[in-house]
């Protein structure tokens, strides 16, 4: 049976936070941009219990995570609102079609 | 001293204050038809925060909250220098027409929110408050940004704002997740502490640090976390605008302050502090400070359009030369990034409210909407334009010449020659676009298309004030400069 340590918690952490990223600068759908954000935030969380479940150092890790949870979905509130209101105003959420200011 | 949870309630009534109003005003826009009441109280509840805030500068300093909030006078100098912001921004929404013509309601409360989540920013002592507070300011910054719903430009801006601040904060939580693994703790102090005993993990540390300077590089503007400013600035109301530039960058900065200096440093003795973790993070936030500065002059050069857009651009060369007082790592470099802040509170403000009295009477914010400003009925206003675009350069005898001049005193005292070099070399480029609008302003003739703009009394005592601030201050600053020196002891322990 492998044996699951820190090391295995934080790949897996980088690879979301590598996903989410890169989601990010490819998607040009801005819920799609919107999703890479919340993979980011969930790569970081990974990391805050991983290190409070193996570095000993009480439960600061898991409570940050509680807040980052709750932040996420306040988070995921507005921007849905101000995509909805994108689209009112463009008929399209493609952040490439909603560049329009320039100087 | 470090206070239990219901000492601590008598230490923290400004921003209890502040959240009781939030909600009361969101419960109050229920009831009142007139809305802008409901500005006229939000100016109250910031007022009565200030005092609060100035009564407490002569209690003692310590831990409140488990030792999450710190009191300090550097934290109640910047609460005052974020209160002072929110009010001239409330000031500025009641007499600004555009902000009339919206469905008001909500705008007090969600500014009021904003500054309450300034105020923690300023005092935060730990990665989770700082994290929580900086998150608020930019949850509620991306609503008002956005707040003319009818605007396709205001929409814009606040998309902008929101991706572009969404991955800014989520590598910077990122990055806080490898500083606490590596520090064990949440806490400035015991990270400092954790790094002092056991310096090695450099590299990890420095990824985590670099990540995390990306989501405080972004709420001050720092290149390369600036490309929001100039389209969010373009696109949200003035005043928000305005609020953005100054209350939001302020708040940044006492943060990031908070956070390098007192967990990745250390003092040193005689005023001065060194780093601890092994990690060079000096080097790389002077090569920010030089880079910000430079980048931010050179792209405002080339702005004929939207005056916003140039402030902006200006807004991200202030940010660069306010880093210059960090870099030096000492008591000198964070009185003089202080003062500078304050100054810049002052005429960035004031330029905003100019640009604001134009929008009022022509509708528009584009350079040439100035053309002959002072030749039709806008004489007060162009002469106080020149007066803040002169400051903002650092030309004597107005405030802005003094900030500068500690900046570069601080810089050259550490013999950082070249980056002081760099500083000299950008406000001289600074001038040229600066003096074009005062140019435009006094030696263009109106061609008579742009209409006549009137001054208000409302405008234009707050007008007022924010001129004679700026050309006092260039005159008389000891007083200030006594206050910022004292407020630059941070709390430790």
């Amino acid at each position: 049976m492998l044996d699951i340590g820190l090391h295995h918690f934080l790949t897996v952490s980088v690879l979301v936070f590598i996903a989410g990223l890169f989601t990010v600068l490819t998607r040009r759908n801005a819920i799609g941009v919107l999703m890479g954000v919340e993979l980011i935030l969930n790569s970081a969380n990974i990391n805050y219990i991983a290190f409070s479940r193996f570095g000993g150092s009480g439960y600061d890790g898991q409570i940050f995570t509680i807040f980052a949870i709750m932040l996420a979905a306040a988070e995921a509130a507005i921007g849905l609102a101000i995509v909805l209101g994108i689209y009112r105003k463009f008929e399209t959420i493609d952040v490439e079609a909603t560049d329009t200011l320039r100087g | 001293m470090d206070l239990g949870n219901f000492a601590s309630l008598s230490h923290s009534f400004p921003t209890l204050f502040l959240a009781f109003s939030v909600v009361a005003v969101f419960l109050l826009d229920l009831v009142i038809e007139k809305k802008e009441w409901l500005g006229d109280i939000a100016l109250l509840v910031v007022a009565i925060a200030i005092l609060g805030v100035v009564r407490l500068l002569s209690s003692e300093t310590g831990a409140l909250f488990h030792r999450s909030v710190v009191l300090d006078e550097f934290g109640l100098y910047f609460q005052l220098l974020v209160l002072l912001s929110a009010f001239a921004t409330i000031w500025m929404s009641l007499g600004s027409r555009e902000i009339r013509r919206l469905n008001q309601g909500e705008y007090w409360a969600i500014l009021l929110a904003s500054t309450l989540g300034m105020a923690f920013m300023a005092t935060s002592n730990n990665l989770l408050m700082g994290y929580l507070s900086l998150e608020f300011v930019s949850l509620t910054s991306y609503v008002l940004a956005g707040y003319s719903l009818h605007n396709r430009r205001a929409t814009e801006a606040s998309l902008k704002y929101l991706i572009y601040g969404g991955v800014a904060s989520g590598a910077m939580i990122y990055g806080m997740s490898w500083i606490y693994g590596l520090a064990g703790s949440l806490e400035f102090h015991a990270i400092q502490q954790a790094l002092l005993t056991n310096g090695e993990a450099a590299l990890p540390l420095y990824v985590a640090l670099v990540l995390t300077l990306a989501g405080l590089g972004f709420k001050i503007s720092a290149f390369p976390f600036h490309m929001w400013a100039p389209d969010v600035y373009q696109g949200a109301p003035i005043p928000v605008a305005a609020f953005l530039a100054v209350g939001s960058k302020t708040a940044a900065f006492a943060l990031m302050i908070r956070f390098f200096f007192t967990a990745m440093a250390a003092p040193a003795g005689g005023g001065a502090y060194e780093m601890v973790g092994g990690v060079d993070w000096r080097t790389l936030l002077l090569v920010v400070s030089a880079l910000t500065m430079t980048y931010g002059n050179l792209a405002a050069l080339n702005q004929t359009g939207s005056v916003k857009r140039l402030l902006a651009y200006s807004g991200i060369a202030h940010a660069g030369y306010a880093l210059m007082g960090f870099v030096v790592l000492t008591d000198d470099g964070l009185r003089a990034m202080i003062f500078y802040l304050t100054v810049y509170y002052l005429m960035n403000i004031g330029a905003f409210l100019v640009v604001m009295m134009v929008a009022n009477s022509t509708g528009r914010e584009d350079l040439a909407s100035f053309r002959g400003l002072a030749w039709r009925g806008g004489a007060v206003p162009a002469v106080a334009m020149a007066i803040f675009l002169f400051s903002l350069t650092g030309l004597p005898p107005f405030a802005g010449f003094i900030g500068k001049f500690y900046l570069f005193a601080a810089v050259v005292k550490q013999e950082l020659y070249l980056l002081a070099l760099i500083g000299v070399a950008n406000s001289v480029v600074s001038l040229f676009y600066y003096a074009r609008i005062v140019r435009v302003m006094f030696l263009d003739q109106p061609e008579g298309g742009e209409g006549v703009v009137e001054v208000d009394w409302h405008n234009g005592v707050l007008l007022g004030l924010l001129t004679i601030g700026t050309v006092v201050l260039g005159i008389f600053w000891g007083p200030l400069f006594d206050f910022a020196d004292r407020s630059t002891r941070l709390f430790i322990g």
